[in-house]
């Protein structure tokens, strides 16, 4: 069994991976390792080859592979160590990383600072308990990415969506353009879950009809998926009566939500966020246990991979700092709340802020969609920072910078999400302090 | 003649030929592959237990609920004794957490006391009645309004697949052959004899036939003009929870019974997980296996009164099963119309418990109707081991890869099952032919992602070892495919060879 030494270890190689890895070699940590269980870097990316990546990150607009490639590539030309078909068993409280490969066998590594980066899984049928038989042809639709973009392999040819995840809406276009009929997307909320642009570029332009307000009620089938049964639901989201069709297929892909993959840390005692699923982290991103940081979709599902390298890179120079010593400990933080309006925060807590830092960045999600709308930041009570948005989505996340002044020595630190003042015209993300 | 597992055709002529692959049918396979018989087990499926024997409750039970003096009674009891003796050498997955009834008033105390009496009678060891406070002591998150229970030490749980699985493996290592995607179409009978089975793969000779097929038992019995008894199936719906919660619940817990079923369980797994269920709901069609919205809100309904805190957020997958009732008790017995056919049929629960018994005793009843046995010096009693790479201290991990690479890549990062272990169910006797063969055998693709992540990599590594286009790979059954071509889509084509 090999024992090795590090500074900063990044379990996933996906684009969080290799931010943080790249920030904390920037922020001067010597020794630098990503763990990868597949066979390349790039994570996720790599099997969604269409484009709409690194608007925001490279002001142009990249594929996913494309994308990965440009981080790859940086990554290459600094010294840190990348494990390929690696998987890590298990990362212990104090930094011991015990992983396996084919080709070097059982290793520990001994690592100061460890960024969970290992991305997120999809919610399954069996997750949402949608009735019926258990047919072949009921794939995740991240799995059927897979199998279509990387293996070159169809799921079906009559295709029937569950849910509006932009994962979902993503394949609704590319089993269109690769033959297959997609019948219809069928949404059990009574607003999508995805982003706005993959509304419009990946249904609206094809002609595939979205249902909001309408649940699978049951699959059938018995060798191979031969249909669904859908209804109505009303707004407790119950199942109205004598709503029920059926539309036939022979395909069933599942866009029903992602899930961060903490097991590693759920096995090691992290103090998890109930609402993201991920670690309650502080704007250091640091965890519960002290080492360890979180970044990308394992901290809490993003929109744009573009803000998952720009979180990521703050675990990663964070994760620099506490291999140094320089990081302070944890103790004494602040909890931040998402309040009205809002479903999710983060960072869920603030430890002390490091002399001469300016602002933090938050990241929210909507709890539901609304008009134009004010952002506001209370601290101890007191109305401390607005920041007016013209629109507010579930599916697309919010993010502020909010300056450290305005954070100041106050306890209770809270975000709302409310009504804008009618005689507001609001424009499209207009920062305004207040 | 060599035992053998697949699709292949079917030999000429058998001693002996047994009607179906679930567990009971492999059981009875493996109980006679004690002699010197060539016996052959047709199966309509890719693969074993693809039935009955795939969903159930998985539970080896105490032995106190059948009445005195049956079929039921009597196998329950020797089954559950001939796991304890035979499971970890045939690879069988059991734990013994004991089972308890629960009762909530002081009639049920009254039920669970006469269980208790039929119990003793059964011959079943160590009944106890429990106050209030041991069970809540046993079982912490139990519904406080428990009053008592009846305590079995023998109830243990058992994997349903494993269990077959298990029982093929060890028959076919003992020359049974197994031929699979073969059904049976007809049954010669001249002079009231059996002389041959008709099959979708051929005629095999034989004046020894074991109807244990199932669902389809009844219809086996009426190719041989037998009318004796009918198949009512009856449904039975669970929901399976992640093994994230596996603390729920430390032992089977059952409700006190009424004059229908057991009622609701809520029970751990071998593997760590929870479920709840089954219902029971007598259907028509013996192929039905949907689950509905009734019925999982009845049986959530039904677990709460006995667990009133679920954990409905991790659940992972939800199944239905479909009992084989044929009356009360086991129909176990030769033909009444047909000399040399016997059967093993009606078997609804306890039968995965009693299945090693039900070898058993069909193997007298086999030598009762005229089959001459000779016992083969040869007979080998277990399987090889197979290592569970997750179960092993990290030298021994260590270990196994150094000696064998495959096991340092994990394909199911849930489970963490490795690819040596998936490449090794392929290669087993009773090797897996489909995605859900592997997930039964080795549990990739079994946890909480259900194979949304390893799905894509034990379909690419199934068309490896069988030397198959990743088109023909399939789920579970025989015309459940997974991938098409671009190919087979321009061609509009939906099913491949």
């Amino acid at each position: 069994m090999r024992e090795l030494s590090y500074d900063v270890v990044t379990i996933g190689g996906g684009p969080a991976g290799m931010a943080a890895a790249l920030a904390a070699r920037e922020a001067g940590a010597e020794r630098v390792l990503i763990i990868e269980r597949d066979r390349e870097l790039g994570g996720i990316l790599q099997q969604c080859i269409h484009n709409g990546f690194g608007l925001r990150r490279f002001e142009e607009e990249l594929t996913g592979p494309g994308y990965a490639h440009r981080y790859i590539e940086m990554v290459k030309a600094t010294d840190i160590d990348v494990w390929l078909d690696t998987t890590v068993l298990a990362a212990e409280p104090g930094g011991v990383i015990t992983s396996v490969s084919p080709h070097a066998g059982m290793t520990v590594v001994r690592a100061k600072s460890v960024v969970y980066s290992m991305g997120c899984r999809e919610r399954t049928r069996g997750a949402i308990r949608t009735p019926g038989s258990r047919p072949a042809g009921v794939f995740t639709a991240g799995a059927a990415q897979r199998m279509v973009n990387m293996e070159g392999y169809l799921p079906g040819k009559e295709v029937v969506i569950v849910g509006s995840g932009d994962i979902g809406l993503i394949m609704a276009r590319r089993m269109t353009f690769e033959g297959a009929k997609v019948k219809a997307v069928f949404e059990i909320m009574p607003y999508s879950n995805g982003l706005t642009r993959n509304i419009v570029q990946c249904l609206e332009d094809f002609d595939i009809p979205l249902y909001l307000g309408h649940s699978v009620t049951a699959i059938h089938g018995k060798d191979r998926v031969t249909g669904v049964t859908v209804s109505k639901v009303n707004d407790r989201l119950e199942v109205i009566e004598d709503t029920a069709f059926d539309v036939s297929c022979d395909c069933v892909l599942l866009s029903v939500g992602l899930i961060p993959e903490n097991e590693l840390g759920r096995a090691a005692g992290l103090a998890l966020d109930p609402i993201t699923s991920g670690a309650r982290v502080d704007q250091f991103r640091q965890t519960s246990i002290p080492g360890f940081f979180a970044a990308g979709n394992v901290l809490h599902v993003h929109d744009l991979v573009d803000w998952v390298s720009e979180e990521a890179a703050i675990a990663g120079r964070s994760a620099a700092r506490h291999a140094r010593g320089e990081l302070p400990a944890l103790g004494s933080e602040r909890s931040v709340t998402a309040g009205e309006g809002l479903r999710t925060v983060v960072p869920q807590r603030l430890s002390a802020f490091e002399p001469g830092k300016m602002s933090t960045h938050f990241y929210f999600r909507a709890a539901k969609p609304m008009g134009a709308s004010v952002l506001q930041f209370w601290a101890d009570g007191v109305l401390a920072f607005e920041r007016k948005l013209r629109v507010v989505k579930p599916s697309e996340m919010i993010v502020a910078d909010i300056p450290v002044r305005k954070i100041g020595d106050a306890s209770t630190l809270e975000f709302l999400v409310v009504p804008a003042p009618e005689k507001i015209e609001a424009e499209d993300e207009i920062e305004e302090e207040a | 003649m060599a035992g053998s597992f697949g699709a292949g055709p079917v030999p000429d002529s058998a001693d002996v030929v047994v009607i179906g692959g679930g567990v009971v049918g492999c059981a009875i396979a493996r109980a006679l592959s004690r002699y010197e018989l060539s016996v052959l087990v047709i199966e309509r499926s890719p693969d074993v237990a693809t039935g009955t024997s795939k969903a159930n409750s998985g539970i080896l039970h105490a032995g106190f609920d059948a009445e005195p003096g049956t079929w039921k009674a009597r196998l329950n009891v020797q089954g559950a004794r001939l796991y304890a003796e035979l499971s970890e050498g045939l690879g069988i997955p059991r734990k013994a957490t004991g089972s308890l009834v629960v009762a909530k008033d002081a009639a049920q105390m009254e039920t669970v006391a006469d269980l208790r009496h039929r119990g003793i009678d059964n011959g079943v060891p160590g009944l106890e009645i429990w106050s209030r406070e041991q069970v809540l002591a046993h079982e912490p998150n139990i519904s406080p309004e428990v009053a008592g229970a009846l305590w079995a030490p023998t109830g243990a749980i058992v994997c349903p697949f494993l269990a077959t699985v298990g029982f093929a493996e060890n028959a076919i290592r003992n020359s049974v052959r197994i031929v699979t995607e073969c059904a049976v179409t007809g049954l010669d009978v001249a002079d009231r004899q059996i002389v041959a089975v008709n099959t979708t793969r051929g005629r095999v000779a034989t004046r020894f036939v074991v109807n244990a097929a199932g669902l389809h038992s009844g219809e086996i019995a009426r190719l041989a003009g037998d009318d004796s008894f009918t198949i009512k199936p009856r449904r039975g719906e669970y929901i399976l929870f992640d093994r994230s919660v596996g603390k729920l619940v430390n032992t089977v817990l059952f409700p006190t019974p009424d004059k229908v079923s057991k009622g609701i369980l809520v029970s751990p797994t071998v593997h760590g997980n929870v479920f709840i269920g089954p219902d029971a709901t007598e259907i028509d069609d013996p192929e039905d296996k949907e689950t509905t919205a009734g019925g999982l809100a009845g049986i959530i309904a039904g677990a709460r009164r006995i667990m009133p805190t679920l954990p409905l957020g991790t659940a992972i997958t939800e199944f239905a099963g479909l009992r084989a009732a044929a009356g009360k008790d086991f129909v176990i017995g030769p033909s009444p119309v047909a000399r040399g056919l016997v059967h093993a049929a009606g078997i609804q629960s306890p039968g995965l418990t009693s299945a090693p018994a039900i070898g058993e005793v069909m193997v007298e009843v086999l030598q009762d109707v005229g089959l001459r046995l000779r016992q083969k010096a040869s007979f080998v009693p277990v399987n090889p081991a197979k290592p569970r790479f997750h179960e092993m201290d990290r030298a021994t991990q260590a270990e196994l890869i150094a000696a064998d690479p495959l096991f340092g890549r994990v394909i199911c990062r849930c489970e963490t099952i490795t690819e040596a272990e998936i490449v090794a169910a392929i290669l087993s006797p009773c090797g897996a032919r489909t995605v859900d063969g592997v997930k039964r055998r080795v549990r990739a693709g079994a946890g909480r992602c259900q194979g949304g992540f390893c799905g894509p990599r034990v379909t690419a590594i199934l068309a490896r070892e069988l030397g198959i286009p990743v088109t023909s790979v399939r789920k579970d059954s025989a015309d459940s495919w997974l991938f098409m071509s671009r190919a087979d889509l321009e061609a509009g084509e939906g099913v491949h060879a």
